[in-house]
């Protein structure tokens, strides 16, 4: 590789030709502040927080500017460091500051470089501010554009990770906001609830609707049964808000603290991941030997089915039937177990607690109330978890590793590692492989599906047929999988997408994490290791093995694919229509 | 949050949307088309309504917010039409210190429309603009070209009537 050499604040640096000059400084470990700078995502220098200065005396950003041969760079001089105080402040007179109640107040991208460029007068260039109106027409999300500072990073991850653009900025200049074609409502849109928009926002500009009140109230009600499930992925990101490293498997802690919040039940959503890798498995298997809609393509992603079902609405019949594991945990919570505890389904609250915003739309889903009521009842990110232990001052990194309770808590190494790209295909293949070939393998590990790239294929030779398979993860790379499959360039017979880049331990619940940690580790990779490790360490490894589905097959749901089984976890999908704005 | 569509009714015809696809179709594949396309629309329809910029991104296949985002951004675009008759308001120095505000004030509480905007029957357009170069005559406005000056409030809704 051809390389060059330069200098930053005295220090010499050799980096690869093409690298910019934040890319050479971190080679020298020198770090310079960025803001609006998302790498590969949203590489647009407009916020000017990462300007350093050259011999020449000019000032550029660094983030996009391109270092070069013998060039000196000064990243801290006294100029710089005014110049960026004085973006900050510029900022900040258009900033709505109220740090006190602000959902962001102490993981702020925004506050905590006003903490490190020591910004004392936040009022200093104050005077009119953009007028702007809060957006809470969405099912999952609230936006306030008084706390947006045009970084648009929102935009970015919208457009170029998800394939669904329906946030950019309007009008210009000073009257500058991010919103929807003709101001309309986040939630009149083809928004498909992914939350990535959240995941990246630096500020309190974005955020979730925040149903914790709605869970308290429930666990202080006597005439209620509040049951609790976590998806997967919640433990693989839940210890990065109390301070923890990135991919910290925190799954006993989560437990203990639930079970110090007041649940009467703290059960788990990898029981039914094992369930639906049961029924999903059970479908796939149905149709390669009925001659069935192929490729079938998983349905666990709330978020890949609403854009499906917007921009792709004639994949429809290759969705699997099968409700997601959220939904289907609640379709058996208020049937097979209030049967069993002899519980009034009216009585039972199921709460979920997800690394997705999706979710929250996904529960007032049509055809998601199997008992006659919600399956789901309230469902809360990773995020507003950690908020409610924080307010109920639970002391997490003191509490005892504790376990789930039975019978729905029972899971296996398959369903833990739902919460990566890849896991559902590698879980599936686990069963479908064993049942089909009618013995049992001991080798489980399908390294061709795990990974953080955006489309990942194999071919796995499963009882004479040679199966082929794909992952993809984000929706923009949803968006190039099935156009390949639609052009006829691709053919599968099974395909994996989820709607977050990385999968749900990169959901738009989980942990914000800033964005000079984003630009630096892959924090996909480093919580979906914490997954993998997690079910390596499992007794059972494969869905099918799990005694507590043994059981409720048995006890309750008959047999895989049962009209009971259709009934409590299945459900359907409509067709939706983007620009569909009723003229 | 409310939609900002527009509060005249759409009249397109079946001709300008042919003009518009056949448009489209010519241009779409050339990368840098979409401010093309955005500047053909108005000039077949004469403005973006939503009905416009919906059938620019059904199209082309480009999210319809990067076209509101263009069509907002730049000031030749304008989601409103003209009306039958441009009313024209001089803001600039002369007229503003005349009271030509309050003229403007008027016309929008007459109307029920604010500068950018046309009166729901298609009839007024209302638009605010900087000197007309006849500062002598200030406050001037012009309605379709004609040219009224010395202005008091209590002339427009006199002028108005003539309409």
């Amino acid at each position: 590789m051809e390389t060059i050499k330069l200098k930053i604040d005295g220090i010499e640096v050799e980096c690869p030709k093409g690298s910019t000059i934040l890319e050479a400084a971190r080679l020298a470990n020198i770090e310079i502040p960025t803001l609006c700078f998302l790498k590969e995502i949203n590489e647009i220098g407009a916020c000017r927080i990462c300007v350093v200065e050259l011999k020449n005396g000019k000032i550029v950003t660094s983030c996009v500017f391109p270092a070069e041969n013998g060039m000196e760079v000064f990243t801290k001089s006294p100029r710089i460091l005014e110049y960026r105080k004085k973006t900050l402040q510029l900022l900040l007179s258009n900033h709505r500051r109220e740090c006190l109640s602000c959902v962001r107040s102490g993981h702020c991208e925004l506050q905590e470089l006003c903490q490190e460029l020591g910004v004392e007068d936040e009022k200093f260039y104050d005077g009119v501010k953009t007028p702007s109106e809060i957006d809470d027409s969405a099912p999952h999300m609230i936006r306030d554009n008084s706390k947006c500072i045009l970084c648009r990073r929102c935009i970015a991850v919208c457009e170029h990770n998800q394939g669904v653009g329906v946030i950019g900025a309007n009008e210009r200049g000073f009257k500058t906001f991010i919103g929807s074609a003709f101001d309309m409502g986040l939630g009149e849109t083809s928004c498909i609830s992914c939350g990535q928009c959240i995941a990246v926002c630096p500020t309190g500009a974005l955020r979730e609707k925040d149903f914790t009140d709605k869970v308290f109230a429930a666990i202080a009600d006597p005439d209620k049964y509040v049951v609790v499930q976590t998806a997967p992925a919640v433990r693989a990101g839940l210890g990065e808000e109390f301070g923890l490293p990135i991919g910290t498997d925190v799954e006993g802690k989560m437990a203990a603290a639930l079970r110090r919040l007041g649940f009467d039940k703290v059960f788990d959503t990898d029981f039914s991941a094992d369930l639906t890798i049961m029924e999903e498995g059970t479908e796939f298997i149905e149709r390669v030997q009925n001659g069935g809609v192929l490729p079938l393509i998983t349905s666990c992603s709330p978020g890949w089915i609403k854009f499906c079902e917007y921009y792709y609405p004639e994949f429809i019949p290759n969705l699997s039937s099968c409700k997601s594991p959220q939904q289907m945990f609640g379709a058996v919570t208020k049937s097979y177990f209030a049967e069993k505890m002899g519980i009034d389904k009216e009585k039972i609250v199921c709460v979920s607690v997800m690394p997705c915003t999706a979710k929250k739309f996904e529960i007032n889903r049509d055809d998601e109330a199997a008992n006659g009521v919600p399956d789901v009842d309230i469902s809360i990110t990773t995020r507003e978890l950690a908020r409610m232990i924080k307010k109920a001052r639970i002391n997490f990194l003191g509490l005892p590793d504790e376990g789930f309770d039975d019978p729905l808590g029972e899971s296996t190494g398959a369903a833990v590692i739902f919460g990566a790209t890849g896991g559902v295909m590698e879980a599936a293949l686990r069963t479908v492989r064993e049942i089909l070939e009618g013995k049992s393998f001991d080798e489980v590990d399908y390294e061709a599906v795990r990974g953080v790239e955006g489309i990942k294929e194999a071919t796995i030779p499963v009882a004479g047929i040679d199966v082929k398979v794909a992952v993809a993860s984000g929706t923009a790379n949803a968006r190039k999988l099935l156009d390949m499959v639609k052009s006829g360039e691709k053919s599968y017979h099974f395909i994996e997408i989820m709607g977050c880049p990385g999968g749900c331990v990169n959901g738009g619940g989980q942990p914000q994490q800033p964005g000079w940690v984003r630009n630096n580790v892959d924090i996909r990779a480093l919580r979906a290791k914490a997954l993998y490790s997690n079910d390596a360490a499992k007794t059972f490894r494969k869905s099918h093995e799990n005694p507590a589905i043994t059981k409720i097959y048995a006890e309750y749901l008959g047999k895989p694919g049962s009209e009971k089984a259709h009934h409590l976890l299945h459900t359907s999908y409509i067709a939706r229509k983007i620009n569909n704005y009723g003229f | 949050m409310a939609c900002k569509t527009c509060s005249v009714p759409f009249k397109g015809t079946p001709e300008q949307e042919k003009e518009l696809k056949a448009a489209i179709a010519l241009m779409k594949d050339e990368p840098g088309s979409l401010m093309p396309i955005i500047q053909k629309a108005q000039e077949i329809y004469g403005y973006l309504p939503i009905e416009v910029q919906t059938m620019i991104s059904d199209e082309t296949g480009v999210p319809i917010e990067r076209i509101y985002g263009i069509s907002t951004f730049y000031a030749q675009f304008t989601l409103e039409p003209k009306g039958q008759y441009q009313i024209s308001v001089c803001l600039g120095t002369a007229c503003y210190v005349k009271g030509s505000n309050l003229v403007l004030e008027k016309i929008e509480e007459i109307l029920g429309i604010k500068p950018g905007q046309c009166t729901p029957d298609g009839k007024f357009s209302l638009d605010s603009c900087r000197c007309v170069g006849a500062c002598g005559l200030a406050p001037v406005m012009m309605i379709n070209g004609e040219v009224y000056g010395r202005l008091t409030v209590d002339q427009v809704p006199v002028i108005l009537a003539k309409y």
